[in-house]
């Protein structure tokens, strides 16, 4: 590898390979992101950038390298979604609320990372409590795609709430980055700034030490350039933990050798209720490309139907915001966080700090979920919405007998105009309603960018899959990946001197 | 329509949430928009089907009942606003 090769343009693979082969030091690629990082400062993709913790592990790993004890992703420079606790760095879930907020133990996910030598360039920044599909909730302001459609200047929303990490990636700031997704958070931004984004059946990574939002729905996966380098990154970010009762007990396979096998024989699903009235053609032409490339590499194409995929978004929208009601009760002023000053009762002092703490997307979200757990509602919102979740698990259960995996778009639209959806509530949640039924129903699944939009924008193919089968989902997404052949890339006019 | 400005005002005391007069209207129509929107659940036929509890089919591990964690009470409080001798201050709630 020669030495000019500008470190941020590597993949985790090939970094690694770099390294191991002493063409160049963890420093020098640490201090390439750190330089990038601080470049890129008008994208706001990070609220908080860590240098000095870059830097510092950076010569650690060197070290290590030379003693030839390097780790499975020693040196490898990460942005971390400022909702994974950080032990002795700010961690804000994008909020008010926590924007004094450093916490004193690290979460599981970002532990796995750093104790297989991993370093850190920054806390990627979000919408306020992962609750938003474009970055635009935010209390540290939104977040720029480095994508700007064919001809035009305009600043485009990087999707949500896991945007930070997305831009961070697709503008290579970092060569990788952790998300959350609760209802497509990691998946459609991914889509949106031409990256991979993978979400992990639930219970396959830890939450502990992960800002709540909605605890049966929120998983961490890894956010990359390659499918490649999300196999690398899960294997490492996945593991059984016994402070979550929830992650579950089961072998991490190494997901990098199972890319090895074709997809000859595997059987696909194309389910039918996931072409939508009202969206734009190039979204139902892109998928009937991936329908064509599985086929030419001999998987076999079935025709399914997923009944109830159009119950998927009000139901979320339910069970989503009562979870986030209850685990956000706990911001109360008191234990940590913002505190209204100036308040003498002590339901005056909650009721003030949440008033100014929390932003309008989140007081939506407490207020919708208060009520539907609420006396009187509680059987007919909050107990039908579990009981059509249920129904939604089934029709993927069925489908499944017959399918490996499922073929879908990952979003309904491309990058969208910062304020062009939030004004109206409804039409930001459509933005999900292709990866919000994974979700509800716990399956893992990737978005793996597959083309490019009429104005020269981004778009993605989800690969859906069987519970705690990752290995084949990111085999068929490396199908995908490789019969794409992706290589449009954004001009980086955020680049200050 | 599902709630009015006074159900506004009994779930925002309910969620501890300050709310000024001036935004209740504007809250009473975003909540409304979005229990209407997802008053289709009403259509799907849920008839004998179990509410979900779990997507992932499990056995809670057991463990044994003991300490396991603690002893850092100053790690508890670093973040309190307001914190004295490893207790977090309140406004006086007892006369």
């Amino acid at each position: 590898m020669a030495r000019d090769t500008d470190p941020t343009r590597f993949t985790i693979a090939e970094a690694r390979d770099a390294l191991a082969a002493k063409d160049i030091s963890a420093r020098e690629l640490a201090q390439a992101h750190v330089d990038a990082v601080a470049r890129a400062r008008s994208l706001n993709a990070f609220i908080t950038e860590t240098p000095d913790h870059a830097l510092s592990r950076a010569a650690q790993s060197d070290a290590r390298i030379a003693a030839g004890e390097a780790r499975p992703l020693e040196g490898i420079p990460l942005a971390i979604k400022d909702l994974f606790c950080t032990q002795g760095v700010r961690t804000t879930a994008a909020s008010r609320i926590l924007d004094n907020f450093i916490p004193t133990y690290e979460s599981a996910v970002s532990q796995n990372l750093w104790d297989a030598g991993a370093v850190m360039v920054g806390k990627t920044n979000l919408d306020e409590f992962a609750m938003g599909s474009s970055n635009e909730t935010s209390y540290f302001g939104p977040v720029t795609n480095p994508w700007r459609a064919r001809g035009r200047n305009d600043d485009l929303v990087p999707g949500g709430s896991s945007g930070g990490s997305a831009t961070a990636v697709a503008a290579h700031l970092a060569l990788g980055a952790t998300g959350t997704d609760t209802g497509g958070s990691i998946r459609q931004p991914a889509a949106v700034t031409g990256i991979v984004g993978l979400k992990p059946t639930y219970g396959r990574c830890s939450r502990w030490g992960i800002v709540a939002f909605a605890s049966s729905l929120d998983q961490a996966g890894p956010m990359t350039r390659t499918v490649r380098d999300a196999a690398i990154m899960l294997k490492t970010m996945a593991s059984h933990d016994p402070r979550d009762s929830t992650s579950v007990d089961v072998p991490v396979p190494d997901y990098e050798a199972s890319l090895g096998r074709n997809v000859a024989g595997l059987k696909v699903g194309i389910p039918k209720e996931y072409r939508i009235d009202g969206a734009p053609p190039e979204i139902d032409e892109l998928w009937n490309r991936g329908v064509a490339w599985l086929r030419a590499q001999g998987a076999e194409i079935i025709d399914v139907s997923l009944p109830h995929t159009k119950y998927a978004l009000p139901a979320y929208y339910i069970v989503a915001p009562a979870e986030a009601s209850s685990n956000l009760a706990r911001y109360d002023g008191v234990r940590y966080g913002h505190r209204a000053s100036g308040v003498s009762d002590l339901t005056g002092l909650y009721e003030r700090t949440r008033a100014e703490g929390f932003g309008r997307e989140v007081k939506r979200r407490i207020m919708i979920g208060t009520y539907v757990l609420s006396a009187g509602y509680y059987d007919a919102y909050y107990l039908r919405a579990q009981r059509v979740r249920t129904l939604i698990a089934r029709d993927f259960a069925d489908v499944f007998q017959r399918c490996d995996v499922l073929l879908t778009p990952a979003t309904p639209c491309p990058a969208f105009a910062v304020g062009a959806k939030t004004a109206d509530p409804v039409s930001m949640y459509l933005n999900d309603v292709f990866t919000v039924t994974v979700n509800l129903a716990g399956l893992p699944a990737i978005s793996v960018p597959a083309g490019l939009s009429h104005d020269g924008l981004p778009l993605g193919l989800q690969i859906i899959g069987k519970a705690f089968d990752e290995a084949t989902v990111l085999r068929a997404g490396r199908a995908i990946e490789a019969a794409a052949d992706f290589r449009a890339a954004p001009q980086d006019w955020w680049r200050s001197a | 329509m599902p709630v009015d400005r006074e159900t506004v005002r009994r779930i925002a005391r309910l969620a501890r949430l300050a709310v000024d007069e001036g935004q209740v209207a504007a809250m009473e129509t975003e909540l409304n928009a979005l229990l209407t929107w997802v008053q289709q659940l009403e259509e799907v036929n849920v008839e004998g089907v179990p509410p979900m509890t779990s997507v992932v089919e499990q056995r809670l591990k057991m463990r044994e009942a003991g300490v396991t964690d603690g002893g850092y009470a100053g790690d508890i409080i670093k973040n309190a606003p307001l914190a004295e001798n490893h207790f977090f201050v309140v406004p006086k709630v007892v006369e």
